[in-house]
């Protein structure tokens, strides 16, 4: 699904804030990404939704060698990929409801299914009686539901989650946890950014971690309860 | 326009109306449209009047003989009937010659007291069939004394200067033209500044960059309308002015100096195309200008 091959990152002409990045990201696979502030979580989140290049090595996505496939052809990656935002990006003139909808209209559906199946999904997450809000209007809690719901609208093969929990209590945390476990059990393979340790503890996953730019650990650790 | 926005583009994701960044747009593409509108009225007329000038003068000269031997007069007529392409020679007599002279040595003058030199009008065909080099070695052969005159000299230089006057039309026309496709650009650039956030959360989540450059040109496209429809109206009713002018006694005299701005339907159609040419420019101008900004972005 996701493989990258000794890859190096940096930002313009700045230091490499990742270095000799190897692994791989199985489908289905339910991955915590952890390191302290710096270490190049963002950074790393940022290569696989294609939001930049590597400035060396080989990043692999869904098959598809990043180096030689053509610019034209990302936009389709990019839609296999549902990505919650560390600030949200809400699109701020936009309801609620339109935010969600984005990701289908971008990718050529309207209509009144895609509608209804939006504000079911918004019900879902709880935002029933928000479906017309600007975001500007919503709780951090709530714009933190709709960006979610506009990552998980058009099933993404692969969900990315940078911080996620950063913005809510314990208990609202691991309220979300379990919509992301949800959605793994659904097939899609999902990447959570987090500090959290006590909050990862109680879920099943692998655990990658960065230490100053570069993966010092990949392991398997069972939830130690669930 | 709302409707026809949903057939070709879809709803805005970007609050393009209500950013400021075209705010001015449709005034400066009315001061263009305008401006091209005068210029090519201008350019048209002085077209239609170097035409007009030419064909007046097609298949027509004048021979001019010192006066005083009507046998010789008589003799080049004959040449100048018998030679090909020559339709009509005709012997201007004495008053009208005078009369010719008029405007420059004023009314009532005795022909009898001027020693006028005699004016042989010849009309040709104007086709293939005259040649005016033969012409002119007949006459020289039956009167060396004989002057043709085929007022090219007189002409030539209007139809220079007409010419060279199309040309700057056509310049500002240009110039102008670069002008509205330069604030397009900028107007278009401050609205990708504006919106920058959003338009990267629309390529993140997938969006193509023709999608992006789509919000923008049909917006760029209404503005442009917009100012072109103002322009348009404001150059047609100077021209219209202009016109009445030109038919309007008490102004005729002060008229009588420009070009006439009477446009044919065909140079109004022309002035019309100026509506949809506005439009297009800037349709284009803001998706190129879209598209070369994010072709940068990963
Ligand atoms: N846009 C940028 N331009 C230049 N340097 C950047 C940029 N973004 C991040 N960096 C640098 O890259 C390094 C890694 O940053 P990154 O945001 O990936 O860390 P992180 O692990 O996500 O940290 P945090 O847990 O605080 O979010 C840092 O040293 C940071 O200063
Ligand atoms: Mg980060």
């Amino acid at each position: 699904m996701v493989r990258f091959d000794n890859v190096g990152m940096r930002y313009g002409a700045g230091r490499e804030v990742l270095r000799d990045i190897t692994m791989r990201l199985a489908p289905g696979g339910f991955y915590f990404l952890t390191g302290p502030s710096g270490a190049g979580k963002s950074s790393l989140l940022k290569l696989i939704y294609l939001a930049e290049r590597p400035s060396r090595g080989l990043i692999t996505l869904f098959g598809h060698d990043l180096a030689t496939t053509p610019r034209r052809e990302l936009p389709a990656l990019r839609r296999k990929i549902g990505v919650v935002f560390q600030d949200f990006r809400l699109i701020p003139h936009l309801s609620a409801l339109d935010n969600v909808a984005l990701p289908l209209r971008v990718a050529g559906l309207r209509g009144e299914r895609v509608r209804n199946n939006v504000a079911e999904l918004l019900r879902w997450v709880g935002l029933a009686d928000h479906l017309d809000a600007r975001p500007a209007t919503l709780s951090g809690g709530q714009q933190q539901r709709v960006a979610i719901a506009r990552a998980v609208v058009s099933r993404p093969s692969l969900l990315l989650a940078d911080e996620p929990t950063g913005n809510v209590d314990e208990r609202g945390a691991e309220r979300l946890l379990r919509l992301f476990v949800e959605l793994n059990r659904q097939g899609t393979t999902i990447v959570i950014a987090t500090h959290s340790e006590s909050l990862i503890r109680r879920f099943p996953h692998t655990r990658l971690h960065l230490e100053g730019g570069e993966l010092t650990t990949t392991m398997q650790l069972q939830a130690e309860y669930q | 326009m709302s409707g026809l926005r949903r057939i070709l583009g879809g709803p805005l994701d970007l609050p393009l109306e209500r950013d400021g960044s075209g705010r001015f747009l449709p005034w400066i593409v009315a001061l263009m449209v305008y401006i091209a509108a005068l210029a090519l009225a201008g350019m048209m007329a002085l077209h239609g009047a170097a035409e007009r000038w030419q064909a007046a003068l097609a298949g027509t000269l004048t021979v001019e003989l010192p006066p005083g031997d009507a046998a010789r007069d008589d003799a080049v007529l004959a040449v100048l009937r018998a030679t090909p392409g020559v339709r009509r020679a005709d012997l201007l007599d004495k008053a009208a010659t005078v009369k010719l002279l008029e405007p420059w040595l004023g009314a009532g003058l005795d022909p009898g007291d001027l020693d006028l030199p005699r004016l042989i009008d010849l009309r040709t065909d104007g086709g293939a069939g005259f040649d005016e080099a033969a012409l002119a070695t007949r006459l020289a052969a039956a009167a060396p004394e004989a002057r043709l005159d085929d007022h090219h000299r007189w002409v030539d230089p209007l139809l220079r200067t007409a010419l060279a006057a199309e040309i700057l039309g056509a310049s500002i026309v240009l110039l102008v033209g670069a002008a509205a496709v330069l604030s397009i650009v900028f107007a278009t650039r401050t609205g990708l500044a504006i919106h920058q956030g959003a338009i990267e959360v629309l390529h993140l989540i997938g969006a193509r960059d023709t999608y992006i450059a789509r919000q923008f040109q049909w917006q760029a496209l209404r503005l442009g309308l917009r100012g072109g429809l103002l322009g348009l109206a404001a150059g047609g009713l100077t021209l219209a002015g202009f016109a009445a002018a030109g038919r309007s006694p008490s102004l005729a005299g002060m008229a009588a100096g420009l070009p006439r701005l009477a446009l044919t339907p065909l140079g109004w159609t022309a002035l019309a195309l100026l509506l949809p040419g506005a439009g297009l420019v800037a349709l284009v101008t803001a998706r190129v200008t879209v598209l070369r900004s994010l072709a940068r972005m990963p």
